[in-house]
């Protein structure tokens, strides 16, 4: 167990933390950047993950369990987030005849 | 050790930007798998194990291939894909460029975090997560199942057709129901 102790703390947090916002900020552009649907709710998959790994690589570094299970939480949420998502993407497809977000605008009245 | 890292860390930002770029939305979710398996990758180098291993079932085996399913029952591809304005992308990356900026000169010199240096490296282990999560996290387990309850009967509500009229559904869409 000491190598993997060692290997765990190898790496610096601090790069941890540049690679997570540098996944969070690149997810956020896409989600202002697209108009697909399909494509946004994959890059809010993607800014789940960046913190879930943030979450997990603070967790091994202080040696506390509660930040990985936070962490399987955060998947769970997204399974459930990404199946009612999909399930109004289609109905939109369906209703619509495309997936683009900004026919969503019309919600407003 | 740290070249797997550096490794991961280049593949993971690599699938992230052909994510948010790639034309095609089936090019977006192929690279939005690389990423994944990159992250699961960092899971393991971090001893997450159990994480690892829900990792990759959870994202790459049941949202990425209901996306894919979706994107194929859809016939999603680059013809109807439609693109904003330039004005907007441009002010879009600026805005996550600033977010990135702010997320990073906040951390800069904040984060002295001392790590204790005596801890337990099998906290990723299956036995300590399961530990963990039927002690202190019991409750909310129990409550995340009626999440997942309450998320599969809304998709089932949600995806099911309703009898009501479709506006701008050309004939030729969906075959004739012969009960109706």
């Amino acid at each position: 167990m000491e190598d993997v102790m060692t290997a765990i703390r190898v790496v610096p947090l601090d790069h941890y933390l540049i690679l997570c916002f540098l996944l969070f900020s690149i997810g956020m552009a896409g989600a202002m950047l697209r108009r697909n649907i399909l494509i946004v709710i994959m890059c809010l998959e993607l800014m789940l993950n960046s913190v879930n790994l943030l979450l997990v690589a603070f967790s091994a570094y202080h040696g506390d369990a509660g930040g990985q299970v936070m962490v399987f939480f955060i998947m769970l949420v997204a399974a459930a987030e990404v199946t009612v998502g999909l399930a109004i993407l289609v109905q939109l497809k369906r209703n619509t005849e495309g997936v683009d977000i900004n026919q969503l605008n019309r919600l407003k009245w | 050790m740290v070249y797997l890292f550096y490794l991961f860390a280049a593949i993971s930002v690599i699938a992230a930007l052909v994510v948010v770029a790639a034309r095609s939305p089936i090019n977006s979710a192929i690279a939005l798998v690389v990423c994944l398996l990159s992250i699961a990758g960092h899971y393991i180098l971090l001893n997450a194990q159990f994480l690892a291993m829900v990792h990759v079932i959870v994202y790459t085996g049941a949202i990425l291939v209901l996306m894919l399913f979706v994107i194929m029952l859809l016939n999603m591809n680059e013809e109807v894909e439609v693109r904003k304005p330039l004005i907007t992308r441009i002010l879009a990356i600026l805005t996550a460029g600033l977010l990135l900026l702010v997320l990073l000169a906040a951390t800069r010199q904040g984060l002295e975090m001392s790590a204790p240096e005596s801890f337990n490296p099998g906290i990723g282990l299956v036995k300590a997560i399961g530990m963990a999560l039927f002690h202190e996290f019991l409750i909310p387990f129990e409550v995340s199942s009626v999440l997942f309850l309450s998320a599969m009967a809304g998709a089932m509500m949600l995806a099911k057709k309703d009898g009501t009229e479709h506006v701008n559904l050309p004939p030729s869409s969906e075959p004739k129901d012969p009960a109706a």
